[in-house]
């Protein structure tokens, strides 16, 4: 069998199918329902994949995500559990990957981190620092829209990628790309006000 | 009633939940790729000498079976694009257009060896074979533009492969479409650009694909931590 088996099916199962299929037709209270249900399933499977405790979350958002950019997909006569599953250890496999190449770029040395002074480090900076947030606001309202999205969502509100994605109806990649650019013309224009 | 940490998540992702039509099997949804292709080749057919196509094509067995085999590439690779497509897809898909493609090379390469030319064709000089690279890229553009459109409704979790396996079908395609203006013989020359425009199609195709289905919001990603 080459996609999501349709047996065994338990009563978890079954529900869930009943569930996916009324969210398909736009049932919000069955499909909240739903993905709170899903929520210990893909931890567990992220865990039988290796996920560390502290990376589970990772994958149980990377994958209720996952569910909802995909239920147009599911087909209501197979499975719940054998599609969600397939699509969580896929999820935990992507991010294992990853974390092992973020481990093999960087080293863990908080000594030598804290070793060095922090030359910007400076009391009387506070004034300044207020001084310079009404420029922060004028650069930022400078900002073309989508940019300033990003910046509003992940810095100022402080969410995270996955909210982020669903607020502001744009893929992670497409708000990591605008953050980065954002910081970077923010970057330019203060250092430019800074001077002037 | 305890607060899960993922609530606020599924809250939003309930606000913007919309009902959605169901995708069709993807063997279906690869026939309606497949169908437009059929469509280009009946277009194309009207500018073409038909006869003098058939003429040459049935010389030789080897001309007859590349034509068979870049069709049987075109529908395999289609089919096992869709189902690549697919969050729940096997990756053994991305093996199906194997036979086809096996018999396409073989049999182009076989047409190489032969020592005899083709009635009414003629070895193809840079020049004439620098056209039918054109002629594959040029007329994968659209092709490929359908199908990566087409695949991005699903929402694949292998997304270079997928859009892999979508580039050689519209490479397929649009070689086997080169058929109604190729007046040529096989030689290793006209060889050797096919390969290369296959091999420019499938790699725009990844690259473009990944970038593509990445937008779509497919593809794992976080912000570092600091």
């Amino acid at each position: 069998m080459i996609t999501a088996q349709t047996q065994p099916r338990s009563a978890d199962d079954a529900r869930r199918m009943a569930q996916m299929a009324a969210a398909q037709s736009g049932d919000r209270a069955a499909y909240e329902a739903l993905l709170r249900d899903c929520v210990p399933f893909i931890a567990m499977v992220a865990g039988r994949q290796g996920v560390p405790p502290d990376r589970r979350d990772d994958v149980v958002q990377d994958v209720l995500l996952t569910i909802h950019r995909a239920r147009q997909t599911y087909d209501p006569a197979r499975s719940f559990n054998a599609w969600l599953r397939i699509i969580a250890e896929r999820r935990a496999i992507d991010l294992m990957r990853q974390v092992h190449r973020h481990g093999a770029r960087e080293v863990h040395a908080p000594v030598a981190f804290e070793s060095y002074a922090d030359r910007d480090a400076d009391p009387a900076r506070g004034v300044d620092h207020v001084q310079g947030s009404g420029r922060v606001s004028d650069a930022l309202a400078g900002l073309p829209a989508s940019q300033r999205e990003a910046v509003e969502a992940l810095v100022l509100r402080e969410q995270s990628l996955a909210e982020a994605a669903v607020t502001t109806r744009r893929s992670k990649g497409a708000l990591k790309v605008n953050l980065h650019r954002a910081l970077k013309s923010l970057r330019g224009k203060l250092e430019r006000t800074g001077r002037g | 009633m305890t607060t899960s940490p993922h609530d606020s998540l599924i809250r939003s992702l309930g606000s913007d939940l919309k009902p959605v039509q169901r995708l069709r099997a993807p063997a279906l949804r690869a026939l309606g790729w497949l169908a437009v292709v059929a469509a280009l080749g009946v277009a194309l057919a009207t500018f073409a000498d038909t006869h003098a196509m058939l003429e040459r094509i049935t010389d030789a067995p080897d001309m007859w079976l590349a034509v068979i085999g870049s069709t049987a590439t075109a529908i395999l690779a289609g089919i096992a694009a869709f189902e690549l497509s697919l969050p729940d897809a096997s990756r053994d898909w991305a093996w199906l257009p194997l036979p086809g493609a096996l018999l396409w090379i073989g049999a182009s390469g076989f047409g190489c060896l032969r020592v005899w030319v083709v009635p009414a064709t003629h070895v193809a000089e840079l020049g004439e074979a620098r056209d039918c690279l054109l002629f594959i890229v040029a007329l994968s553009v659209p092709l490929s533009a359908l199908l990566l459109l087409m695949l991005r409704r699903a929402c694949p979790l292998n997304p270079g492969l997928t859009a892999a396996i979508g580039g050689l079908a519209v490479a397929a395609a649009a070689a086997t479409l080169l058929n109604f203006f190729h007046p040529y013989d096989a030689a290793a020359t006209d060889l050797t650009v096919h390969a290369v425009a296959v091999a420019l199609v499938v790699g725009a195709n990844r690259a473009l694909g990944g970038r593509i289905f990445s937008v779509a919001g497919v593809t794992a990603g976080r912000v570092p931590p600091n």
